[in-house]
């Protein structure tokens, strides 16, 4: 296992690629996961997704991923969690009653009500609600590209930015060791290089820190 | 803050190469899909499209491979299609690098597609292409005719779907089959003019409009696109969610730098690329 190297949960998630071309772009050797023995000692987690939260939570339990993916982040292993990979991390989804999440964050996964177009589909601004890892030096009106028609409309304590479309709802959330977008970083240009930047030094930082 | 309308480049590819033609015939060679990705990507594309419009058998490995090449020039997000009949040919367009696909011809022969695609890879990586057609006997479908209309009004006939790359006509009429295809699980349309494709007389904002409104999902207009008044036009009066164009950007008589700022400057939202 090559310590140095950033972790991607494989569990068939489209965007893997993306993420994994994102983060080879800034220099950043990652691996695939799809087993527990290959999560196991990672020094960093990304959980990237797209799709439906059923089949995400069916996989990972298909995969003997589930259980090692907590005690990963219990043990307090930086994590990212993109846009399905974020909403994982809910005890519950609307999109699928009888999946139950991650249980790392409080409160449930909804449809965004259908006043406004869904899937909400393209680029969008945030409304920044408290200091943030992720975001720290990217600019206020800065513009992230989102493709969901579900998401967590609160999240009181972990929730650093939101974003409105029908309803306001959770764009960023960071809570200790655990840090997650609904928006596609690896799809969203400058801006979000520089969010996948700063979960990486983020990830640098908290390693170094446990080895001194 | 709101969510900012999109404009997109549209790559229509032979499998290798980007072609051009008017109203689907006349095709010439107009570049590489890679050189011309890496351009839009830095330029400010909000999103980009390649389509494989030969969609042969026997050259959709070449195909794949140009996603693949694309792909690698993105940091924004890629849809790709042509000729897709079923998920697993939908499935290896999205491994070599592709978000979303488009499906057009195939959906229609067997709408049962839109569904299979939809719940392996969620509504969100779906778009429905229609090829519409302004039927002559129809009635006015103006936008000033359309405004006055109610909505049950507008599925009357007005434009007529064509499959086989603008080919065949089906008999169906655009604005029903675009409801249909939402209720089947596509996530977004990407509605292209055959009167205005190729022709530059600006986007056919009547029928957009119609779609628009008569769908819950993203609307991409496409088909005529000039000039920056074209855009403003199709995102105001056409409720177009996005705007799609090829032979302007390829042949660089519209910079997407300045076509943003134009429409900021109306009071569009669009994503402005320092």
């Amino acid at each position: 296992m090559n310590a140095a190297k950033l972790t991607l949960v494989d569990y068939g998630a489209g965007n893997l690629p993306s993420v994994e071309r994102a983060l080879g772009r800034l220099g950043v050797e990652t691996q695939r996961a799809a087993t527990p023995e290959a999560l196991a000692g990672s020094r960093a987690i990304v959980l990237p997704g797209v799709g439906h939260f059923g089949q995400l939570m069916r996989t990972l339990e298909e995969r003997g991923l589930r259980g090692p993916l907590r005690d990963a982040i219990a043990r307090g292993t930086p994590f990212l969690g993109i846009c399905l990979g974020l909403q994982a991390l809910f005890v519950s989804s609307e999109e699928d009653p009888k999946q139950s999440g991650l249980g790392i964050v409080g409160g449930s996964v909804q449809p965004l009500p259908k006043t406004a177009k869904l899937p909400h589909m393209g680029w969008n601004q945030l409304r920044r609600l408290r200091p943030s890892v992720l975001l720290r030096g990217v600019r206020d009106d800065a513009y992230f590209y989102f493709a969901h028609s579900f998401a967590a409309l609160d999240a009181p304590d972990a929730a650093v930015a939101v974003c409105d479309h029908g309803a306001s709802f959770v764009a960023a959330l960071e809570q200790e060791n655990v840090l997650a977008v609904q928006f596609h970083p690896e799809k969203s240009g400058d801006p979000g290089a520089l969010v996948l930047r700063n979960f990486v030094e983020f990830a640098r930082a908290k390693t170094a820190g446990e080895e001194a | 803050m709101s969510l900012a309308r999109r404009i997109i480049p549209c790559l229509d590819t032979d499998g290798a190469s980007v072609v051009k033609g008017v109203r689907f015939v006349n095709l010439r060679d107009a570049g590489d899909p890679a050189e011309l990705a890496a351009r839009y990507n830095r330029e400010g594309a909000d999103e980009l499209v390649v389509l494989d419009i030969a969609a042969s058998r026997d050259r959709r490995g070449t195909f794949l491979e140009t996603i693949r090449r694309v792909a690698e020039q993105l940091a924004i997000p890629l849809t790709a299609g042509g000729g897709v009949r079923s998920v697993e040919e939908g499935r290896s367009i999205l491994r070599a690098g592709a978000d979303k696909l488009t499906v057009n011809t195939a959906a229609v022969l067997r709408p049962e597609l839109i569904e299979e695609l939809s719940r392996e890879f969620g509504a969100q990586a779906v778009v429905l292409a229609i090829d519409a057609k302004r039927c002559a006997k129809c009635p006015d479908r103006s936008v000033a005719a359309l405004h006055q209309a109610s909505n049950s009004a507008l599925a009357s006939g007005a434009w007529e779907v064509f499959v086989r790359g603008g080919r065949e006509a089906t008999g169906r009429d655009a604005v029903a089959w675009a409801q249909e295809a939402v209720a089947r699980g596509a996530g977004e349309i990407l509605l292209t003019s055959m009167d205005r494709d190729g022709t530059r007389s600006g986007f056919d904002c009547a029928l957009t409009a119609a779609v628009s409104r008569a769908v819950g999902v993203p609307v991409i207009a496409s088909g005529g696109a000039d000039n920056p008044a074209d855009f403003l036009a199709v995102f105001s009066e056409g409720r177009a969610d996005a705007a799609l164009a090829a032979s302007i950007f390829h042949d660089n008589l519209q910079r997407l730098g300045e076509l943003k700022q134009f429409l900021a400057s109306h009071g569009i939202p669009v994503r402005l690329v320092a």
